[in-house]
């Protein structure tokens, strides 16, 4: 049986703002090139890329971009290559310096901060996994995820205990004094998974962290995501270029095009409501019944409907939805915060499921 | 003159360059008929320019000034004692009676066991077996102590190379500004032949063992800076991101990352220092430094080849030890990362006994005579006796049963390629000369090269030693035409062959690491002191390095480029005349440039075996206290031939690449 593109056990992200989001951006720009400063604000930024190059010789990988993160909310954003989304996850950690706009970290100015406020923050607040993993070829695995703790100050018995801990934590029990280069692709994105938790970070920035990885280890690797994200509950901005790891992992997703920001939204959002042709594109061949939620084919309440049938809720996915609704003989009820907010009959299901069909 | 307008070269370009080319040596052969013998501005050996006069008063001078001066005793004196203190102290310790003694306080017995350790320390089982039947056996040729100064002298000037040039290395690894400042300097270190630093050096530095260290710390600083920021450099930007973003400081960054990372590639520099530094050791005995170079330089001045080669010997052992050592402690910095627990521990015992019978040995080799004179007839040694005879002997059979044939082959040469070459270089008027080289760089190298190679040219005018230069610079091209047919043919031949590669290129990686010096000798023996014996020692010099590159550069030719000419019906031949070499252009381009670095930097020194013109110069300059300054312009002159011959070739290979690009684009 497939795996679902939604995952049931996801952890919902706290819908209840108590104090400042964990990642508040707006109006970020990053500009490549000579005088990149002098660009953001005048006519010149309003080009299209091409002709930005040609008249200044700059690239501008980010263009006013603005989003929020909620606490412990996965935050995914996606794109083709070169739309900009590795230069627009380093602006948040300051590997690379943004050229305008504001990146708040729970409410604290990153771009305000001095090189040993931004060091402090790299060490304890967040952590970055990489799409060509960045282990030291020359560490072991337990080493290697000790090594932020090592940079931190931490007590050779203390870090080797942690790392330890974090090692049984990602699945590489028994690795520790293996060499990264002998283990598979998949093992060294643990261990640069288990680095990066290693330091108890409260937000966890991934650059396609699975791009390298075969596409069974890659589904494999999302499952560890989604398991770690329920263990441990930590904030995720994920970075990627594959929809299907968009929509299994994303409480919500940014699509970039351009290094502009085209849409922003839940999964089921994205696949039922494409912001424009360059999204639709994107999601023309995710089979909708594993993404939209009734509430996307349901019609309004009429004065004639029978309402004896089964009820269900407005976030129910479609597939889910199959049965109940074919084998009632009324339309079903679908629900919301106890309010009847529409029906769904068998044709509207029906219309998703052959619309799939090749 | 044969001074092309910018139009007509502008309008000529179309035609393919060879043609041009072609067409610029063929105006040179008619209008030297009728001009040769004039103004080549000739010189003969006991001449002198005002020039040189001037040089051999600023000598004087310099030497006069000496104590008083300033300048000598707050700079050059302080440089010269600190490494004069050192030398010395390292010399007392294995080579030269000290403290009283008649031995140094190192006997053989605990220089043969500590050296064994330390190659155990820094590499493998393998090469501390090595090194020690290495050290055995410079006592066994008779050549202890010369062998041990060479080593101290080696090792002081590696220790300083190593002292600044690692940090340096480093440094220039993280800036780019120091690194832009640095490169054209060690550039300019690396071409120019190693043979003239050494009569400027002196002046300042005196002759003598200080001064064979400085020359060598010069000559061997390059590669350790130079391979140190390279591997810096190139540490994988992934490793070094994922440290910052942990919150790494630039220090603990470079501790924990880029160091470590990088340390191979370091070693590998630490490794072509002491190479070079062995090579410049033996070459300064020119200067007074002692050693197996001193033995050589006379034996080859007296045409003794047995002696010649037994020296030549000690220095080829010493040579290859050293290489072994270094590389094998390359390789055991990945190595040592996985030793298992047992392994380490294995390794620990072996350490330890090693260590313990090191300290058994040096008491032993303090105490006792036996242990502290190498055993065996003083002067011959038990074996070099022998050795030098047997290579006496067969140099006079060959020379006398195989004259035939060696005779046969220095005259094809000569009379095919050198004379006629030299007749044309050396006799045709200097502005004639001058025209044409402008006018061959800018075919081959495009217009901005012409001014370097005019002030190049105009200098060499004013040394006062145009033919002397144009002689040498005769030799240099025949050397290599030879060097780059042996190139290319090889070279192809790898390019194309995995078998013929991993058969040809250990030889050639263990012909690199030989000191220039010690071509000379079989040579010598095989062809008498000529300056052919110079040709062909550079030839064999050279070719390595111009056959690795040019079978890198085929090598380097994509499959699927070959794939498709070979799928779409062309012959072996095709493949490589239409393909491959075309493609491998640039790196042919390379190898003929370091080719003829190589070669100069040889055929200099073959002024020691009667190649004559300016090495000879060099050389006499170094002997015979009037013709200093005519030494030193020699010098220079090479130095301005080697500008010249890098500058150009450098350039067209650029030139080159620039084309391939566009070629690609389009
Ligand atoms: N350091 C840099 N200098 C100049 N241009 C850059 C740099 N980094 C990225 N770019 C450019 O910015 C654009 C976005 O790149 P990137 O953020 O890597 O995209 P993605 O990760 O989505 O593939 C690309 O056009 C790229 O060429
Ligand atoms: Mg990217």
């Amino acid at each position: 049986m497939p795996e679902p593109l939604i995952s049931a056990e996801r952890v919902p992200a706290a819908t209840v703002q108590d104090g400042p989001p964990a990642l508040a951006v707006s109006k970020l720009w990053k500009v490549f090139g000579p005088r990149a400063d002098k660009i953001v604000g005048t006519p010149l930024a309003e080009l299209p890329r091409p002709e930005l190059l040609e008249r200044t010789g700059c690239v501008a990988a980010v263009r006013d971009i603005s989003f929020t993160v909620a606490p412990t909310e996965v935050f995914v954003v996606m794109g083709l290559s070169g739309s900009g989304k590795s230069t627009l996850v380093r602006c948040l950690t300051r590997l690379v310096e943004p050229t305008s706009g504001d990146v708040l970290i729970e409410g604290e100015d990153l771009r305000a901060a001095d090189q040993r406020r931004l060091r402090e923050l790299r060490r304890h607040r967040f952590a970055m996994v990489f799409q060509h993993f960045g282990l030291l070829p020359h560490r072991r695995v337990l080493d290697n995820v000790a090594y932020g703790l090592e940079i931190r100050g931490v007590a050779k018995a203390e870090r080797l205990r942690r790392a330890g801990e974090v090692l049984d934590l990602v699945g590489l029990s028994g690795y520790a004094d293996h060499f990264p280069d002998q283990l598979s692709g998949g093992m060294q994105q643990r261990v640069g998974l288990g680095r990066a938790l290693a330091v108890d970070p409260r937000i966890l920035f991934f650059d396609e962290p699975f791009s390298a990885l075969d596409p069974l280890i890659r589904r494999d690797m999302q499952n560890e995501v989604l398991r770690l994200h329920h263990e441990v509950g930590k904030t995720m901005v994920f970075i990627t270029h594959d929809l299907h790891e968009a929509l299994r992992l994303g409480d919500r997703i940014l699509i970039m095009r351009d290094g502009a920001a085209v849409q922003i939204g839940r999964p089921d959002e994205v696949v039922g409501a494409p912001a424009d042709d360059y999204v639709r594109d994107f999601v023309a061949d995710v089979p909708k019944s594993h993404v939209l939620t009734i509430r996307w084919v349901m019609r309004p309440v009429r004065a004639d409907d029978p309402l004896d049938g089964p009820e269900l809720g407005a976030d129910v996915v479609v597939r889910d939805a199959v049965r109940a609704v074919l084998s009632s003989a009324a339309p079903v009820k679908v629900v919301h915060d106890g309010e009847l907010v529409g029906m769904v009959d068998d044709e509207a299901i029906l219309r998703v499921i052959v619309a799939e069909e090749p | 003159m044969t001074t092309l307008s910018a139009g007509a070269v502008r309008r000529a370009a179309r035609l393919p360059r060879s043609w041009l080319f072609g067409g610029v040596v063929a105006v040179w052969v008619l209008l030297w008929i009728p001009l040769h013998g004039q103004d080549t501005l000739a010189l003969s050996t006991s001449e002198l320019t005002s020039l040189h006069e001037r040089l051999n008063d600023l000598r004087d001078a310099i030497n006069n000034t000496r104590g008083s001066s300033p300048v000598f005793s707050a700079f050059f004196d302080v440089i010269r004692e600190a490494v004069d203190a050192l030398t010395v102290f390292l010399q007392s310790l294995i080579s030269q009676p000290a403290y009283g003694r008649p031995v140094p306080l190192i006997g053989w017995l605990g220089v043969v066991v500590v050296a064994t350790l330390a190659a155990y320390a820094a590499g493998n089982l393998r090469v501390a077996v090595l090194t020690a039947a290495g050290f055995t056996s410079f006592g066994l040729l008779g050549y202890w102590q010369q062998s041990m100064d060479t080593l101290a002298l080696t090792v002081a000037a590696v220790l300083i190379c190593l002292v600044i040039g690692i940090p340096l290395g480093i440094w220039a690894g993280l800036s780019d500004r120091l690194h832009r400042v640095l490169t054209p300097v060690l550039d300019f270190m690396q071409t120019m032949p190693t043979f003239v630093y050494l009569a400027p050096l002196t002046l300042f530095f005196l002759i003598g063992p200080a001064s064979g260290v400085i020359a060598t710390l010069i000559y061997a600083m390059p590669p350790v800076i130079r391979i140190t920021a390279h591997g810096i450099r190139t540490v994988a930007f992934s490793s070094v991101e994922a440290g910052t973003s942990l919150g790494a400081t630039k220090w603990q960054l470079l501790r924990t990352v880029r160091v470590p990372l990088a340390k191979r590639t370091i070693v590998l520099g630490v490794n072509q220092t002491v190479m070079c530094a062995l090579s410049m050791v033996t070459i300064a005995a020119l200067i007074d430094a002692p050693g197996l170079g001193q033995v050589v330089l006379r034996a080859l001045q007296t045409l003794d080849v047995g002696t010649a080669f037994r020296a030549g010997l000690a220095i080829v052992i010493m040579a290859i030890v050293l290489d072994r050592v270094t590389t094998a402690a390359r390789d055991r910095v990945e190595a040592r990362y996985r030793l298992g627990p047992k392994a380490r521990g294995r390794r620990r015992i072996v350490l330890a006994g090693l260590g313990v019978a090191a300290a058994v040995a040096l008491y032993l080799s303090y105490t006792y005579v036996w242990a502290a004179f190498f055993p065996g007839p003083a002067g011959t040694g038990v074996v070099g006796g022998q050795v030098a005879a047997g290579v006496t002997d067969a140099s006079d059979w060959v020379q006398l049963h195989l004259g035939a044939v060696t005779d046969a082959i220095r005259n094809a040469i000569s009379y095919g390629l050198l004379n006629p070459l030299q007749a044309l270089i050396a006799q045709s008027p200097w502005y004639l000369v001058s025209a044409v080289v402008l006018a061959l760089a800018w075919i081959v190298a495009g217009p901005r090269i012409v001014p370097t190679v005019a002030v190049c040219l105009g200098l060499l005018v004013a040394t006062g030693l145009w033919q002397e230069a144009m002689v040498t610079l005769a030799a240099t091209l025949v050397a290599t035409v030879i060097v780059m047919a042996l190139g290319i043919a090889v070279g192809v031949w790898m390019g194309r062959s995995d078998r013929a590669d991993a058969l040809i290129r250990p030889t050639l990686d263990a012909a690199q690491v030989m000191p220039a010096f010690v071509y000379l000798v079989p040579f010598l023996g095989l062809f008498g002191a000529s300056r052919f014996t110079a040709i062909v020692a550079a030839v064999v010099f050279a070719a390595p390095v111009a056959i690795k590159l040019v079978a890198d550069g085929v090598r380097g030719v994509p499959a699927t480029v070959v794939e498709a000419a070979t799928s779409s019906g062309s012959s072996a031949w095709q493949v490589v005349t239409k393909v491959q070499l075309p493609l491998a252009r640039q790196s042919v381009t390379l190898a003929a440039n370091q080719g003829l670095i190589y070669v100069l930097s040889m055929v200099v020194v073959g002024g020691l075996v009667g190649a004559g013109a300016l090495g000879y110069l060099v050389v006499a300059g170094f002997s015979q206290s009037d013709l200093y300054g005519k030494g030193l312009a020699a010098g220079v002159a090479v130095v301005l031939l080697g500008v010249l011959l890098d500058r150009t070739t450098q350039a067209a290979a650029r030139r080159m690449d620039a084309g391939t690009r566009r070629g690609r684009d389009q």
